[in-house]
């Protein structure tokens, strides 16, 4: 319930009470105690929704601060696109957070300097397209969505070896 | 054929080479290279001479590891016309030919030369290169191409270009990217384009005047056409993902590239006057790095259609697909020599990837390189060559190979990493 039918709730909700007290005549008394009860009943159900609000607030803060703890940047092990269990709960922790609000993102994907650029350059769409696929298929609009591919270009690790490949082969959430 | 392997690197620095981005390293040599001495050129203009010639030629002849040169300090003299040749002078220091020349500066600048032969003491080529004077040095690598094409029987390649790929680091920020066209000895680099975003795929147009390339400069890949003379540049396509490997027909009408705006990778012709769009294959797996055959026929491409990437070639007549790489779980971006025999590829082998050549007549796959992280190979227009990238310590360096696997060299950069080399056509003007 939004703030202004719960005002309009308690407006007539008083003139309810107003009308009581009319009808009633001379017993004033009683028709001040209903128009009261109906005040307060109206400031508690008011109360009730602010806080209701409130919480949903807070729980989106929530999702959206578990989202900033998982991080932006999904690893994918060597030459696959499948989303590692770690990488699927980080996703889904961003789904959440993401399933509500309006945010759009932008996927970048990334591969280790490995084999060939332009055919990394595709290695690191597939990786953009399945942490997309897997968004779209929990239930985020694809148009929500921007995937583009860096390939080897732009790594986070310069080196060479397993230890520094593995810090780019990546989705980075933006 | 024998082979030496230097156990130490030659270092050699050449006389101008503060100008170039990039150092030659000779790697290795043939076992006996023929030595020749390149007398001093004369020089009859004002002034001093612009270009040591000599020295351009030298070098030049130097690098392809097939001659060896004659040092200054061992000429017992240094004729400029034939009438000062004595032939003792140079069997006296083992000099199999001996190149003289003179420049002359008039309204433009000019080089004639004569090539000897000091076993049958007689003079067995000579000719005359003109030019514009700014164009010294590419007039200078015309005579090298000369000498090299009359003692070799190859065409040389050395008034030749070449387009590279420069990355500056930065770990605190986004690298920095460079495209840079050079003389094929690395001299007088010419920065194209520049910037923080990934400059990708450089390719020659067929007549050596234009280039295309892909950058991300719009937050996106993008193909770009650009003219050498006029410096006019063109974005060809802004395709809702991939948009690469731009690849230039040999009539030069038509431009094979990869789009991925239906799904997934797959090669498209795009026709560079209508600009219509022809999509060639049609394939859920990725489909990328086209490559024209040099009869314009046929194109080869990388696909992973069969699970690993392999090259295939696609046939535009019959609009037939076959896979032409069967050796190994990864072979990937090929570039056709002009004979269209050769075919160099990235292949992996234990984990490794090298550069290898294909020969389409026997089918035979020849492993060039023992480095580990080798790719982008490019095929001199001689044929005789492959230019490529490998790693060494955290950069890439270029390199380069003979397709026999007699000589190596390397060029690396004075700082950053180099990549992505593309060797120019033969330009025609």
């Amino acid at each position: 319930m939004t703030k202004s039918t719960l005002y309009a709730k308690w407006i007539s909700l008083v003139f309810a009470a107003f009308f009581l007290a009319a009808c009633s005549g001379n017993d004033t008394k009683e028709a001040a105690a209903a128009a009261a009860a109906a005040e307060e009943q109206a400031a508690q159900e008011a109360a009730a929704e602010e806080a209701e609000q409130q919480a949903q607030v807070k729980a989106q803060q929530g999702r959206e601060a578990a989202a900033a703890d998982v991080g932006t940047v999904f690893y994918f092990e060597f030459d696959s696109s499948s989303l590692t269990d770690d990488a699927r709960a980080q996703v889904d922790a961003h789904i959440q957070a993401l399933l509500g609000n309006n945010d759009s993102v932008r996927l970048e994907g990334h591969t280790d300097e490995r084999g060939t650029r332009e055919y990394n350059l595709a290695l690191g769409e597939r990786r953009a397209n399945a942490v997309r696929d897997y968004m779209v298929a929990n239930g985020l609009p694809s148009y929500r969505i921007e995937t583009i591919s860096y390939g080897e270009e732009n790594p986070v690790a310069y080196g060479s070896g397993e230890s520094n490949w593995q810090q780019n082969r990546r989705v980075e959430l933006k | 054929m024998l082979i030496r392997r230097a156990s130490l690197l030659a270092l050699l620095f050449f006389a101008s080479s503060l100008h170039a981005e990039l150092q030659i390293e000779i790697n290795q040599g043939l076992d006996n290279p023929t030595p020749i001495a390149v007398v001093p050129f004369g020089w009859q203009g004002l002034g001093a001479a612009p270009e040591d010639v000599a020295q351009i030629i030298d070098s030049d002849l130097v690098r392809s590891g097939q001659f060896a040169p004659v040092s200054r300090r061992d000429m017992l003299s240094y004729p400029t016309r034939e009438t000062d040749m004595y032939f003792r002078d140079w069997r006296a220091i083992s000099a199999e030919y001996v190149l003289i020349g003179q420049v002359t500066l008039g309204t433009q600048i000019r080089i004639d030369f004569q090539l000897f032969d000091t076993t049958r003491q007689m003079a067995i080529d000579s000719g005359t290169v003109t030019g514009p004077v700014t164009e010294l040095r590419m007039l200078s690598h015309r005579v090298s191409d000369a000498v090299y094409e009359r003692l070799t029987g190859i065409s040389g390649a050395f008034a030749t270009r070449l387009l590279y790929v420069s990355v500056t680091r930065n770990p605190d920020a986004k690298d920095f990217y460079r495209l840079t066209l050079a003389d094929s000895d690395g001299q007088r680099p010419i920065v194209l384009l520049e910037g923080r975003d990934p400059i990708l795929s450089p390719s020659w147009s067929p007549d050596g005047q234009e280039v295309a390339y892909v950058s991300f400069e719009t937050s996106r890949p993008a193909i770009y056409r650009q003219n050498l003379r006029t410096g006019a540049r063109e974005q060809l396509t802004n395709f809702q993902g991939l948009n690469n490997s731009p690849a230039w027909s040999p009539d030069g009408n038509t431009m094979a590239l990869v789009l991925s705006k239906d799904g997934n990778p797959d090669i498209y012709l795009l026709n560079l006057t209508s600009r219509a769009l022809t999509r060639l294959t049609r394939h859920f797996s990725i489909d990328t790095e086209p490559t024209w055959m040099p009869d314009g026929k046929s194109l080869l491409f990388t696909s992973d259609r069969g699970g690993r990437p392999q090259i295939y070639r696609y046939d535009l007549r019959t609009k037939k697909i076959e896979r032409i790489t069967f050796e190994g779980t990864f072979n990937a971006r090929a570039r056709v020599a002009q004979d269209g025999r050769n075919v160099a590829l990235v292949h992996q082998r234990d984990g490794r990837y090298h550069i290898a050549v294909l020969d389409l007549v026997t089918d035979r796959l020849t492993v060039l390189t023992e480095t580990s992280l080798d790719e982008s190979p490019s095929i001199a227009p001689n044929g005789s060559i492959v230019l490529y990238a490998t790693k060494r310590g955290q950069d890439s360096i270029l390199a380069a190979v003979a397709v026999d696997g007699g000589v190596r060299f390397s060029l690396p950069a004075r700082e950053g990493s180099v990549q992505e080399p593309a060797w120019s056509p033969y330009e025609t003007p």
